[in-house]
């Protein structure tokens, strides 16, 4: 299990280091993609994972609450667990046409970041639940408890005392969400994200109603589509998004060693 | 609470201000818990919707059954059967290579592992399961294309042994993680009663515990094989993309998923080839849905014991 994944990034970091360049980064493509840089790529992604983070992290967090805190035991809670369960399994170019009927055509945003950035979000709802209904399962009934007798309404009792003892659980399910979303082609490809996309300039290239760029339809673009192309081009690109993607959850993983350790209950 | 300091009285307009907030939040709290019912039940409709107007002009059994997928001829012709063979082929040779190597590696973890090379192992198991699925077909492209057919000497490198190949290792993970799950749940007074009847390690581990976790087994397998259906980008890539039925595993494939990937950009909205990739997507969905809520079943089955 070891062996391939050693492999994979040891071989496409080697083949790709000629062409990562801080130029590669910094510049825009030229001439199809297959000179210059990849920098309306990185901002794209960048764009796609906050704004789809800025909606699905609340609304997950809070179906978490719901039903770990609120839900009784009945068979309407086994059916949203299940609805979450099975929103995970749906494959993610299903999400894609999805996002393209209801997003892009039935609420006429077009193909846009904003129906990109929705459709992700959709998608990566079951990440934040999952991760924020373990990290709340996790809080000692006790505190709750104790919370309530001393009068404090329900939700007081979650904000002021489950929440912020369950923060950095649910944060760790954040940073997987990111790193899922950062990933994510076929479901983008559909409903906002183009081959080409330029943008403005500075740093913020697009607006919400525009196309963008991403990384990981980048490098699908220059392996498949574009002629001529030199190879080590696309292992860098390939080599960033691994890169992005790994350092993402290792840095998740870190994080939760840290926090396991310095547990006090 | 053994101390009992009254509570300072609020003024009670506050009080009712703190109510109606409490309410308010509540009422939040809920419509997010349903969203996810609300979400499933969106996917299929809006899928469904784009796709429905072709319903009627539909012929199931050649849709399900014909091989002719010509969606650019005049008159066109939409048999979805060779992708749905392509689809079910890739992902049972998939299985083939994966099942014995996830169930392996997860009886490995869980039983012959000491608890540092587990920690390491489970966290490598994580990256390979974070690593993007475009990612994956660019491998089988760049890598494992030439590779192939350098060693089994055949004409294309992408085909399906390749995507079988790349679907496996992406499957593997979330059967090693679910299956480890399931064998931690046999209780440890089974393992102690096997080796005090004198039974070895191996036969502890496939007479007694292999069948006292096979539902979870079981649910480990059924999710990887979801997973393997749902993939897009790396079999996109990775299988050469031809709709026949394939002959042997060297021959290149296309699938469902791909299919929809590769044409839905060029088919104008409300065409008849548009409404026919929108049927695929529910077929997809129903496929999935399926096999994700059998393992769902399975899994809950053994809870209650």
């Amino acid at each position: 299990m070891v062996v391939p994944l050693l492999f994979i990034v040891v071989y496409i970091v080697a083949k790709g280091a000629p062409a990562l360049t801080w130029e590669f980064f910094t510049e825009n493509p030229r001439r199809g993609g297959i000179e210059g840089g990849i920098w309306p790529a990185l901002v794209g992604t960048v764009y796609l994972i906050l704004i789809s983070l800025c909606i699905s992290a609340p609304i997950g967090v809070l179906a978490a609450v719901y039903i770990e805190e609120y839900a009784k035991e009945n068979w309407f809670t086994r059916i949203v667990n299940l609805a979450v369960v099975n929103l995970a399994g749906v494959p993610s170019i299903v999400h894609g046409l999805f996002g393209l009927g209801a997003f892009v055509y039935g609420m006429q945003f077009g193909k846009s970041i904003l129906a990109a950035s929705l459709t992700l979000a959709i998608m990566t709802l079951p990440v934040i639940i999952a991760s924020t209904k373990e990290a709340l399962a996790a809080v000692p009934r006790s505190f709750r408890e104790a919370c309530w007798n001393v009068g404090a309404t329900r939700w007081q009792t979650i904000w002021h005392i489950v929440l912020p003892n369950s923060i950095s659980g649910i944060l760790t399910g954040v940073i997987l969400q990111v790193s899922r979303t950062a990933g994510e082609t076929a479901p983008v490809m559909l409903t906002g994200v183009a081959t080409w996309a330029i943008g403005g300039d500075g740093l913020f290239l697009y607006n919400l109603r525009e196309q963008c760029m991403s990384l990981s339809m980048h490098l699908f673009y220059i392996r498949t589509q574009a002629s001529g192309a030199k190879e080590e081009l696309s292992y860098a690109i390939a080599a960033t998004l691994l890169g992005v993607v790994l350092l993402v959850n290792a840095s998740a993983i870190v994080f939760r060693i840290y926090l396991r350790s310095r547990k006090k209950w | 609470m053994t101390d009992s300091t009254p509570r300072p009285k609020l003024p009670a307009a506050r009080r009712r201000l703190e109510l109606l907030a409490e309410k308010g939040i509540e009422l939040l709290i809920r419509l997010s818990g349903i969203s996810a019912i609300v979400f499933v039940f969106g996917i299929f409709f809006f899928v469904f919707r784009e796709g429905a107007p072709y319903l009627p002009h539909l012929d199931a059994r050649e849709f399900l059954f014909g091989t002719d997928w010509y969606p650019s001829s005049d008159p066109a012709q939409y048999g979805a059967g060779a992708l749905l063979v392509g689809t079910l082929s890739v992902t049972l040779l998939a299985m083939v290579v994966a099942v014995p190597f996830g169930l392996g590696a997860a009886i490995y973890v869980s039983e012959f592992c000491e608890r540092r090379p587990r920690e390491t192992l489970k966290i490598v198991i994580e990256l390979l399961a974070a690593i993007p699925s475009v990612v994956w077909g660019f491998i089988g492209m760049s890598v494992l294309g030439p590779m192939i057919k350098e060693v089994f000497d055949v004409p294309l490198g992408v085909n399906m042994f390749n995507a079988a190949l790349l679907l496996a290792l992406m499957s593997v993970p979330i059967m090693v993680s679910i299956g480890e799950d399931a064998l931690k749940a046999v209780p440890d007074t089974y393992r102690e009663a096997a080796l005090a009847l004198g039974a070895t390690r191996w036969q502890t581990v496939f007479r007694v515990l292999v069948p006292a976790a096979k539902n979870g087994l079981l649910a480990a397998v059924l999710l990887g094989v979801g997973r393997a259906i749902g993939e897009t980008m790396a079999v996109l890539m990775a299988t050469g993309h031809s709709a026949r039925i394939p002959e042997s595993i060297f021959d290149p494939v296309q699938t469902l998923t791909a299919t929809i990937a590769a044409e839905l950009g060029e088919a104008r909205q409300g065409s008849e080839h548009y409404q026919v990739l929108f049927l695929i997507g529910v077929l997809l969905f129903t496929l999935t849905f399926v096999v994700n809520l059998t393992a769902d079943m399975v899994v809950k089955g053994i809870r209650r014991k």
